[in-house]
């Protein structure tokens, strides 16, 4: 068990409070995702989060075929969220194939196999 | 600054074992039987190799599995783990290593007995844990949103896709140690059942068993050697990412960098290879690659594989063995393309023997488009 004060645990706890937090390096301004103790981008390692819109598009997506009985298609896809960084994903409430590259989605925080996860939805027009 | 191991080295000998299915054999078996090989067709003898290059897809610490296995204490070994693409960089350390004087008979060494044993990739890799709850089919999701999104950007067909198992199919049916050489057409491919969109199975590699070996010596001494000698010219490795959501631009490779650095050290152009021999482990692969290495424009790609023209007779022959899709796939395939460049320029392909091949290019792909490594091999008269 993560004592919290990790970023993956700050991530989690984030998640359990549906809530989505992103790591920004103090130092250059930019997000970056998977949490980090450092920035990806500068090397800087002061670290601030905050809370995403929850507003992106799909930057790419595909079909995972499988058989009915083991349940059926799925889509797994990246979305590039506005803070500028992307994280692979599922968008739901809509068939596997109807997700579409550049689509706007809109996240949600849901359980996935006992453990809470980002997950998208098409946005409202 | 590009490097001074420009023809340094020279393999004298290549090998393989249990090509599609080994019944009955463990992956180090079939490694064992690879070397075996290589050694017979340098004139050498296992207690000669004192580096040693290996990695496999079971255990933690394969390359000292292998080493206990042949029942030899290398004084040199490097079992860096970069996926399929880690046997094009063994030749970059085993061309230092000799050079440096810490071996003298290096063996660069593979095998895998994944479809006798699974059916299925046998992976000791765990799903990154951001990646995890969506559950993607390794690999094959990372390199259909590769697809996807270079027919997003660039009006790359299905129809292209299939072109590059057409043509690795029309390769393969010339090669009698091909596992695959029945007719394949692009109907078939595009009819075949859909995997991973918009890959179907026929885009995808072959699951076989097999095993591959190399052996390599410092330049002065290749010629004393029964095979001719084939020179590594020039090879270079740049990595990306490791998961791919972590890929910046899912439409170009760090082969960009590899294939640009292995040009400058070997000293010649992508207008002076001959034969390419690529890691397609899905016909996306080919075309992104051909695109990176400089043979085509990015964006091209779709275009340059169309209708046969990386077929046999057409206007680069690439993948010549029949490649990933069609000749061999036992988990990781880099070991082959260097294998194939390498018999290519010796004259003694096992399928189509291309005519006087001087300069042939080997490119590894390792782990989902993140490890990408190009080998520029030559002949005595490309020295």
């Amino acid at each position: 068990m993560l004592d919290g004060k990790g970023p993956d645990a700050i991530f989690r706890n984030g998640l359990v409070n549906q809530e989505i937090l992103l790591p920004k390096c103090d130092g250059c301004g930019r997000y970056h995702f998977f949490p980090r103790v450092m920035c990806p981008h500068c090397h800087g390692d002061a670290i601030s989060w905050h809370r995403a819109s929850g507003k992106g598009r799909v930057h790419t997506t595909t079909v995972v075929r499988r058989k009915p009985e083991r349940g059926g298609d799925y889509n797994v896809c990246m979305v590039e969220l506005e803070e500028g960084v992307r994280m692979m994903s599922r968008v739901d409430g809509i068939a596997p194939d109807g997700v579409k590259i550049d689509m706007a989605v809109t996240a949600f925080v849901a359980d996935a196999d006992g453990t809470p996860a980002v997950f998208f939805k098409p946005s409202e027009v | 600054m590009t490097n001074n191991l420009r023809g340094k080295s020279a393999i004298v000998g290549t090998g393989h074992a249990g090509f599609g299915e080994a019944h009955g054999f463990t992956a180090y078996d079939v490694m064992a039987q690879s070397a075996l090989a290589a050694l017979k067709d340098a004139g050498l003898r296992l207690s000669d190799v004192d580096g040693l290059f290996c990695t496999m897809m079971e255990d933690s610490m394969p390359a000292l599995m292998a080493a206990e296995y042949l029942g030899i204490q290398p004084r040199f070994l490097d079992g860096t783990m970069t996926g399929g693409s880690s046997f094009v960089n063994y030749l970059t350390s085993a061309t230092m290593a000799l050079e440096a004087g810490l071996c003298d008979v290096a063996l660069i060494v593979y095998g895998s007995n994944q479809r006798t044993a699974s059916g299925k990739l046998v992976t000791a890799s765990r799903p990154p844990a951001y990646e995890a709850p969506y559950n993607p089919r390794y690999p094959i999701s990372a390199y259909a949103m590769a697809a996807a999104r270079h027919m997003h950007e660039y009006g790359t067909t299905r129809e292209q896709l299939a072109d590059v198992a057409v043509a690795a199919r029309a390769w393969a049916q010339h090669n009698p140690e091909a596992f695959e050489r029945g007719p394949l057409s692009r109907e078939d491919v595009l009819g075949a059942r859909m995997v991973g969109d918009p890959l179907t199975v026929r885009d995808c590699c072959l699951v076989t068993d097999g095993g591959g070996a190399i052996v390599m010596v410092r330049a002065e001494r290749a010629k004393d050697f029964p095979k001719p000698p084939v020179y590594v010219l020039g090879s270079a490795a740049e990595s990306s990412h490791r998961q791919i959501s972590q890929m910046q631009d899912f439409t170009v490779t760090a082969a960009r960098d590899s294939g640009r650095r292995a040009f400058a050290a070997a000293g010649v152009s992508p207008k002076d290879i001959q034969a390419v021999e690529l890691y397609d482990a899905f016909t996306i692969n080919t075309i992104l690659f051909l695109e990176d290495l400089g043979f085509c424009a990015k964006g091209d790609g779709g275009a340059f594989v169309e209708g046969g023209r990386i077929a046999p007779g057409g206007v680069l022959p690439v993948n010549t063995n029949g490649g990933g899709l069609s000749c061999v796939h036992p988990g990781m395939y880099g070991i082959f393309t260097v294998i194939e460049a390498a018999r290519q320029i010796r004259g003694d392909a096992p399928g189509l023997q291309l005519d006087n091949i001087d300069l042939a290019l080997a490119h590894g792909n390792g782990g989902v488009l993140s490890s990408q490594v190009t080998a520029i091999l030559g002949s005595q008269n490309a020295l």
